[in-house]
């Protein structure tokens, strides 16, 4: 039966190694991808899912130079005699990053941005523009700037971007990425709708898989340490039981099965929750739910932060921040969500003193801080910021741990026991005299940690500390967040993740256009349409299967599960 | 955020609706003519002209306040200081000495020296609108198309347009790092000596180019992606093509360039228009 179908792309024994590296990166893959599928490549950070696709489109070896060996053809054509250009033809590829990838001065530029390097002429590309923006509703807005964007249009127009050729497959590489929750279900729908309106092959590499699995997928290509581990649908990978030892989550609703001791089989299809069996696991969940004991809550500490009537606007504007009243308790781990322009950002520098003047009162441990300067407020306040290659300017760990002090002026004598103890709790001990070039992103990410924790702030603000890291890395990160949680930090969470709120923070602030909207449990929020909707979240898989198995109070459903899971699971 | 490079705002006049490369050609010719000249006449001709575009393209004066109060204090100084170091400058020129008032020593007022400064200072003055009609009028998108136009190749062309795009991104990633290393108690404000601020700047500038390395890979790979760099040529979305209007604007600057020539070759016989003889 396969072989009437045509195939599109086509691995033969093939492999592939990078000029920079001693191994190769991808391993005798075969892998033959039909022409109308739509699969998605999963696998951990490092498994060499990126190398595969920048092989299908031509990136390697033209722009990463590398050594070839067996054989890969997309529609026909051998990859390593063709060019990018030629490749790009048959087909077209999304990068993960939406900001990055736009361009052109404005939406009709960016889509036309491809045509123009083949010279078409202006009339037909206006036309053609015209016809390929609608595709993804972004024709009114052909005339916008970029910085008029948002980040779910940025992405739908780099989607237009290549599709204003007639190419056979799209390949989408990490395309929830930069995206929050909401924007990245809408993202799937849209690919799905492109790829049953075109009939277009789809090739998605991704390693949230639960939310790719929003929409159908036929196969699902799990790849680590550089080969193919496994290609199965989707209901039959559930129950394999495979994921986890490979580090990739699996969706919280097949999880929630497991735990409720349901033997997940390929006949419950649990690929998707939408097709699961719910009425074959029904009794067993609510069982498991009626079993569970009700822990009690922690008394409430004394307050760390406390805002009252605080407002913020930049000069002449609109206010940001409109009369927030919150407090925040000594040793709580806190998330602060809510969509881009809610006023997360804003929210963190003007506690941090970046934005002066604000309106309403703000008070450290009772104490106003109107007056404190943002030197002042460094000593008792971190901020960490998102990516890491944003605030590290030494090339040695040690001295760019060692900045925040010698800029205070202290002492050698005095600056190197306190750094050894940062460095001692982030557990880079025996990195203190490396380069800071030769560290992961996640170790990176421990320097600025300890960079801002050497200065010893009993609060700590993080920006999206796990944005685009693997299962691993996202664990490896929060349970270290929670160990120096657990040493008396107070730590404060600027996210998107709707997986961290639910596991690490059980009091989450949601922000919506300047207010707060939502100020307590994170189960609340991620159990509530209204809550979820407004802040563009998305409710978890768990109410939905809390719903569907009958259970009434949902919200202690999910509640549930996240006790059991932190007493038994690690 | 709203911040972009240029402050353009779309209008449609006659000015605005003429092509990038129509305006670039027209403010180099104009450009040139006044280089050129030293005759008063033809210059004052182009400068009531230009004002009379400016006029026209509807350009607003908050606009462009802070960019004239330059203009007005550059003019300014450079009329003191060429008095200042070659007094005598206008004399030499026209060879004649018509004294108005005299200063003291060799600082005398004289009437080749006001005719030659004022016709210097007029020279600049009357290129000042056209070029804020060509960057304002324009829109940016246009600007690499029209730059692409006149000869130069696409890739240094589409280079501009990148630096437009990305400028802002640049910027609010400097403020970002900025206010980061802030809150580890780097001092930026002016309590700082300038030697220790300088040295401070510095740590911003490492990870800015860092972070900005990591864009510009972003950037060549979609390009890659999307054929840039296949042919020879290019054609853009964003060009305005020509239209009646532009050919006699092409025109009209055309005549009024070669009009200057011809003064100054057949009426004048020389640069310099001399009344004093």
């Amino acid at each position: 039966m396969e072989s009437n179908r045509k195939p599109v792309i086509e691995f033969r024994d093939f492999s592939f190694q990078y000029f920079s590296q001693a191994e190769p990166t991808l391993h005798d893959i075969n892998l033959t991808i039909y022409e109308g599928e739509k699969v998605l490549v999963v696998g951990p950070s490092g498994s060499g899912k990126s190398t595969l696709g920048n092989c299908i489109n031509g990136l390697i070896p033209f722009s990463y130079p590398g050594e070839i060996e067996g054989s890969l053809t997309v529609c026909g054509i051998e990859t390593k005699k063709s060019s990018i250009f030629a490749l790009s033809q048959h087909v077209g590829t999304v990068l993960q990053d939406p900001d990055g990838q736009f361009i052109g001065l404005s939406v009709g530029e960016d889509i036309a941005f491809a045509l123009e390097n083949e010279c078409v002429k202006q009339g037909e590309m206006k036309e053609i523009v015209r016809k390929t923006a609608a595709m993804v509703n972004m024709d009114s807005l052909l005339n916008a700037s970029p910085f008029e964007l948002s980040g779910g249009q940025k992405q739908r127009v780099s989607f237009a971007g290549v599709m204003v050729h007639e190419v056979e497959a799209l390949l989408f590489d990490e395309p929830l990425a930069n995206l929050d929750p909401a924007t990245g279900k809408t993202a799937i729908e849209l690919i799905d709708q492109i790829y049953q309106d075109y009939h277009k092959t789809v090739v998605i590499i991704e390693h949230r898989l639960e939310d790719v699995l929003h929409r159908r997928i036929d196969r699902v290509i799990v790849m680590s340490e550089g080969r193919i581990v496994a290609d199965l649908s989707p209901d039959v990978l559930m129950a394999a039981d495979i994921l986890k030892t490979l580090g990739i989550r699996e969706p919280l609703y097949v999880t929630a099965l497991k735990y409720a001791g349901v033997p997940v089989t390929e006949a419950l299809r649990a690929g998707r929750i939408d097709t699961l069996d719910v009425a074959a696991v029904q009794n067993a969940i609510c069982a498991w739910d009626a079993a569970q004991p009700e822990l009690e809550k922690r008394p409430a500490n004394e307050s760390i932060l406390e805002a009252a009537g605080l407002s913020y606007r930049y000069v002449e504007q609109r206010p940001i921040l409109k009369n927030l009243n919150f407090s925040i308790e000594a040793g709580e781990m806190v998330s602060l969500v809510g969509t881009n322009g809610a006023g997360k950002s804003t929210l963190a520098k003007v506690i941090t003193g970046i934005c002066k003047d604000p309106e309403g009162n703000l008070r450290f441990h009772g104490e106003p801080m109107d007056s404190w300067t943002i030197h002042e407020r460094s000593g008792k306040i971190g901020y960490v910021m998102q990516n890491p290659n944003q605030m590290i300017c030494k090339s040695m760990i040690y001295d760019e741990v060692a900045l925040g002090l010698k800029l205070r002026g202290m002492s050698e004598e005095e600056i190197r026991p306190r750094v050894d103890k940062a460095l001692k709790i982030c557990g880079l001990s025996p990195f203190r005299k490396w380069p800071i070039s030769a560290l992961s992103f996640g170790q990176k990410k421990r320097v600025t940690i300890a960079s801002v924790l050497v200065l010893e702030p009993e609060l700590i603000i993080l920006d999206e500390p796990t944005a685009g890291q693997d299962y691993r890395h996202y664990t490896e990160i929060m349970e270290f967040l929670r160990s120096l949680n657990a040493s008396g930090t107070t730590i404060l969470l600027i996210t998107h993740d709707m997986h961290l709120m639910l596991e690490y923070t059980p009091h989450a602030i949601v922000l919506h256009a300047g207010e707060i909207l939502h100020d307590g449990t994170a189960v609340r929020a991620l159990t509530s349409d209204e809550i979820a909707y407004k802040a563009s979240l998305k409710v978890t898989s768990l109410y939905e299967l809390a719903t569907r198995a009958g259970i009434w109070d949902c919200e202690a459903f999910v509640q549930h599960f996240i006790d059991y899971e932190r007493s038994t699971a690690r | 955020m709203k911040a972009k490079l240029f402050d353009y705002v779309e209008r449609h006049n006659v000015i605005y609706d003429l092509s990038g490369v129509t305006k670039l050609f027209c403010f180099l010719l104009l450009t040139a003519a006044v280089m050129f000249s030293y005759d008063i006449r033809a210059i004052a001709v182009i400068m009531v002209l230009s004002l009379v575009f400016l006029r026209m393209s509807q350009i607003q004066f908050r606009q462009i306040k802070l960019m004239l109060l330059y203009v007005l204090i550059f003019l300014l100084l450079n009329f003191v200081l060429t008095f200042v170091f070659s007094p005598t400058y206008g004399t030499e020129i026209y060879g004649t000495k018509h004294v108005l008032f005299p200063i003291a020593g060799r600082y005398v007022i004289t009437s080749e020296q006001m005719l030659y400064q004022v016709t210097k200072t007029l020279k600049y003055a009357s290129v000042v609108p056209l070029g804020i009609i060509f960057f304002l009028s324009t829109n940016p998108s246009e600007l690499a198309a029209s730059i692409n136009r006149a000869g130069v190749s696409y890739k240094a062309a589409f280079a501009f347009s990148l630096t437009l795009r990305y400028f802002p991104d640049l910027i609010r990633d400097y403020q970002d790092i900025s206010a980061a290393q802030q809150c580890r108690g780097l001092d930026l404000s002016k309590k700082e000596k300038l030697g220790r601020r300088l040295k401070n700047i510095l740590n911003i500038t490492i990870p800015l180019i860092f972070s900005t390395l990591d864009r510009i890979e972003t950037i060549s790979n979609t390009m890659d992606l999307r054929g840039f760099g296949k042919e020879k040529k290019r054609t853009w979305y964003a060009a305005k093509p020509m239209k009646g209007n532009d050919i006699f604007a092409l025109g009209l600057s055309l005549v009024l360039f070669l009009g200057t020539l011809a003064v100054s070759f057949f009426v004048n016989h020389d640069k310099f228009w001399n009344p004093f003889i």
